[in-house]
């Protein structure tokens, strides 16, 4: 149905099946400018993080100067430039985490994991992130790893599930 | 094409298909989180293990209210409650329907936590399967759509509206119907609707519960909007955040299309309207409505100066209708019921009901629909049942990062718009964070202004480097480093901020550290004088 060519592809990824979605995506979407978003949130589920390589390609596609789906790409927080880790830990402080404890808790996974909030080993194995909000306030503290949420979070509970996901082979 | 009968013969379809028994086991976001899945493939188990396939039907339902005592599980008809509940419980639970011993902990429906709601939008909220049209029709729903469609021209539904007295809830309050007509008379080729779903303040997520539990309650609402202002197209902008609001609505959003009640020529009418989903991407400033209009662009979130207004001048230029979920949920109840029932509800400005996220430290933490007019003490004390550990409560928060905190002396002022904007807070989306006598005050406000500075679009200076500074003031504060001086600062900051940021975001920041020094002060002057007194002791 669309009649826009898709972007020439490097040989070396041709047969990249994560590239085909991404190209999908951005078919159904008929290269329209405004999918832009919707595309970027595709290409980061499918590779992790968006590389400045991946940016120029989905400008060409949108046909929109890479300055704006740079800019684009860093205003909004979803988006992440450098690769995070194999796993990830996201400790929530928002309000109502906040007033349960959500700092001691996040003190404690800093502590563990020898990681400051936002940062990622150096073996890549895990992230520890923080976020305002996961709107599980009814559940508070919550943290989600590795997608999943957790309420009620216990300081030594979440310790030892850090643990593990840093010492797993 | 779908008409008025197959509706109703839809109805009557998953009425008789119905077993004897239902039970409800919540499986919306709170619950999923404490184990209920596992729990609800173990309550089918034990169904079918107990031979009661014909009897007894597992539901999975959406948010019963009572999220922190998940997972929840409930029988329908007789209405008992479980709370709790652990997977390994499920045999006991089917057991009980035939008078089985059951030490399952149990809820109490008569408990002010039930009692005293009223539920018009969350009417359907842990009692139906959101994943399922018919069980929606099966309640009523797209009735209302039909009714409209059918029965009332576009002037009327805007009147109806207009005299429910419903007011927007994604915080200002304005007036929903006059909205309405003003996209409604705005010149222009196309027209669009928009359901604003970012939900991005901490404490709240009434809009989540309400998407995850009552999709096609929002998407009909939707409908009988875009036919009121003539759009034909819609987006539902949900925050990344909300995973399964947004597959939940994915869903019923197919099913909806599947039975023509989204398309062309809905119900037999010249009436088209199609809905799309767009996924936030961690902005809070993208809920400020000319921000989220340029995300929706795929463009970077960035407000601007308004007028003109998105009801002149939204969506690619053209008139754009923009309500929250929580409007939007209001909207079939009202026509359904009759304008007059709904402004029959609530006080003198503020009609019908809100929905609060009560958190913090708070017995009963959940959600809660309650009619305008309910006081802070009632909601806390009766509903929320005080404090966990009996420490006394020492205020609450309303309005997220664009709100106050209202002291516990001040517990009787009722919720309604005007009454909470008086005391220096804002209804906002309905976050209410509860704060015990050991919350440090200082620190709140300062959390707040931390993320006020880092949810700056960087726009406009005053916002920009305005929250840097008060951030860094509060921050010396905090660590008892400050001066009389740098309170004063801080004081005109906030009077800068206010008056001179280009959005509700800059202009609203002051807000917590305002009230908080409004009811609070002795905290910050403590702070202060600590100073005074280290110095003097270290020399
Ligand atoms: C910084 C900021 C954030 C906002 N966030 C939200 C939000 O998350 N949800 C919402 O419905 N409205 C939010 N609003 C208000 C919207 O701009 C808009 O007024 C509202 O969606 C209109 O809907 P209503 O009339 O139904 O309340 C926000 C406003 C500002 C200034
Ligand atoms: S007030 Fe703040 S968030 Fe709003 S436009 Fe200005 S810089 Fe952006
Ligand atoms: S404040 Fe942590 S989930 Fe809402
Ligand atoms: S999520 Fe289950 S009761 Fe709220």
């Amino acid at each position: 149905m669309a009649t826009a060519s898709p972007r020439e592809v490097p040989t070396d990824q041709a047969n990249d099946k994560r590239l085909k979605i991404l190209e999908a995506t951005m078919k159904r979407h008929q290269y329209r400018a405004d999918a832009l978003i919707e595309v970027l949130h595709k290409a980061q589920e499918l590779y992790g993080h968006l590389t400045e390589d991946r940016l120029l390609a989905i400008a060409h596609s949108l046909h929109l100067p890479p300055s704006r789906v740079y800019g684009v790409a860093t205003f909004y927080h979803f988006f992440s430039l450098t690769p995070q880790g194999e796993h990830s830990c996201t400790v929530c402080l928002g309000t109502a985490c906040y007033v349960k404890g959500a700092m001691e808790l996040l003190a404690a996974l800093e502590a563990e994991s020898g990681l400051r909030a936002g940062s990622t080993s150096a073996d890549r194995k895990l992230s520890l992130l923080t976020a305002r909000c996961l709107g599980a306030c009814g559940i508070a503290p919550a943290v989600i790893v590795d997608g999943n949420v957790t309420g009620h979070a216990d300081p030594e509970v979440m310790r030892a599930r850090v643990r593990a996901l840093l010492d797993e082979e | 094409m779908m008409e008025f009968q197959d509706l109703q013969i839809m109805a009557e379809q998953e009425r008789t298909r119905r077993k004897a028994i239902r039970i409800h086991c919540c499986t919306s976001s709170g619950c999923q989180a404490s184990g209920a899945l596992e729990l609800f493939h173990q309550l089918q188990a034990a169904v079918e293990a107990a031979g009661q396939n014909e009897r007894v039907d597992i539901i999975g339902v959406g948010c019963m209210g009572f999220c922190g005592q998940g997972p929840m599980v409930s029988v329908e008809a007789d209405g008992v409650l479980f709370e709790h509940v652990r997977p390994e419980q499920a045999p006991e639970i089917i057991a009980s329907l035939d008078g089985g011993p059951c030490n399952v902990k149990q809820g109490d429906h008569a408990h002010p936590f039930f009692a005293r709601q009223m539920h018009i939008v969350r009417r359907n909220g842990g009692v139906i399967d959101p994943e399922r049209i018919e069980e929606y029709i099966a309640v009523g729903g797209y009735q209302a759509l039909y009714h409209v469609l059918h029965e009332m021209s576009p002037a009327e539904v805007i009147d109806a509206i207009t005299r429910s007295g419903l007011r927007g809830r994604g915080g200002a309050g304005y007036p929903t119907g006059l909205k309405w007509a003003t996209v409604a008379k705005s010149p222009g080729e196309r027209k669009f609707v928009i359901c604003n779903g970012d939900e991005g303040d901490p404490g709240a997520f009434m809009d989540r519960s309400i998407l995850e539990s009552d999709p096609h309650l929002i998407l009909e609402g939707m409908s009988i909007a875009a036919y009121a202002v003539g759009a034909d197209q819609g987006y539902l902008y949900v925050r990344g955040e909300y995973p399964l609001a947004i597959a939940r609505l994915q869903k019923a959003i197919a099913q909806a299309r599947k039975h023509d009640l989204l398309g062309s020529q809905i119900f037999d009418t010249s009436f088209n309207f199609r809905v799309d989903i767009r996924v936030g991407a961690g902005a809070f400033v993208c809920g400020e409505e000319t921000a989220l209009i340029a995300s929706i662009e795929g463009r970077r979130g960035q407000p601007r100066p308004r007028p003109p207004y998105p009801a002149e001048h939204g969506l690619w230029g053209y008139p754009t209708l923009i309500n929250n979920v929580e409007t939007f949920g209001n909207i079939a109840p009202i026509i359904t019921n009759g304008a007059d029932w709904y402004a029959g509800i609530g006080t003198e400005r503020s009609k019908g009901t809100k929905v609060f996220a009560l958190t913090g430290k708070v017995r009963n933490t959940g959600l809660i629909e309650v009619p305008m007019g309910m006081t802070i003490r009632e909601i806390v004390e009766e509903l929320g049942g005080g404090t966990p550990d009996g420490t006394p409560v020492k205020g609450v928060q309303t309005g997220g990062p664009s709100g106050g905190c209202i002291p516990e002396a001040l517990f009787d002022t009722p919720v309604d718009y005007e009454s909470l904007a008086e005391v220096g807070s804002i209804m906002g989306s309905g976050g209410m964070v509860v704060m015990d006598a050991t919350t440090n005050m200082v620190e709140i406000a300062r959390f707040y202004m931390e993320f006020c500075m880092d949810e700056s679009c960087g726009k406009c200076i005053p916002c920009r480097t305005g929250t840097v500074q008060m951030y860094r003031l509060l921050s010396k504060i905090s660590a008892g480093q400050a001066t009389a001086a740098d309170l004063a600062t801080l004081e005109q900051l906030c009077h800068l901020l206010r008056e001179t940021s280009l959005c509700g975001l800059g202009q609203s920041a002051p807000n917590p550290v305002q009230s908080t020094l409004r009811y609070f002060r002795e905290e910050y002057e403590r702070l202060l004088r600590k100073r005074v007194t280290i110095n003097l002791t270290s020399r």
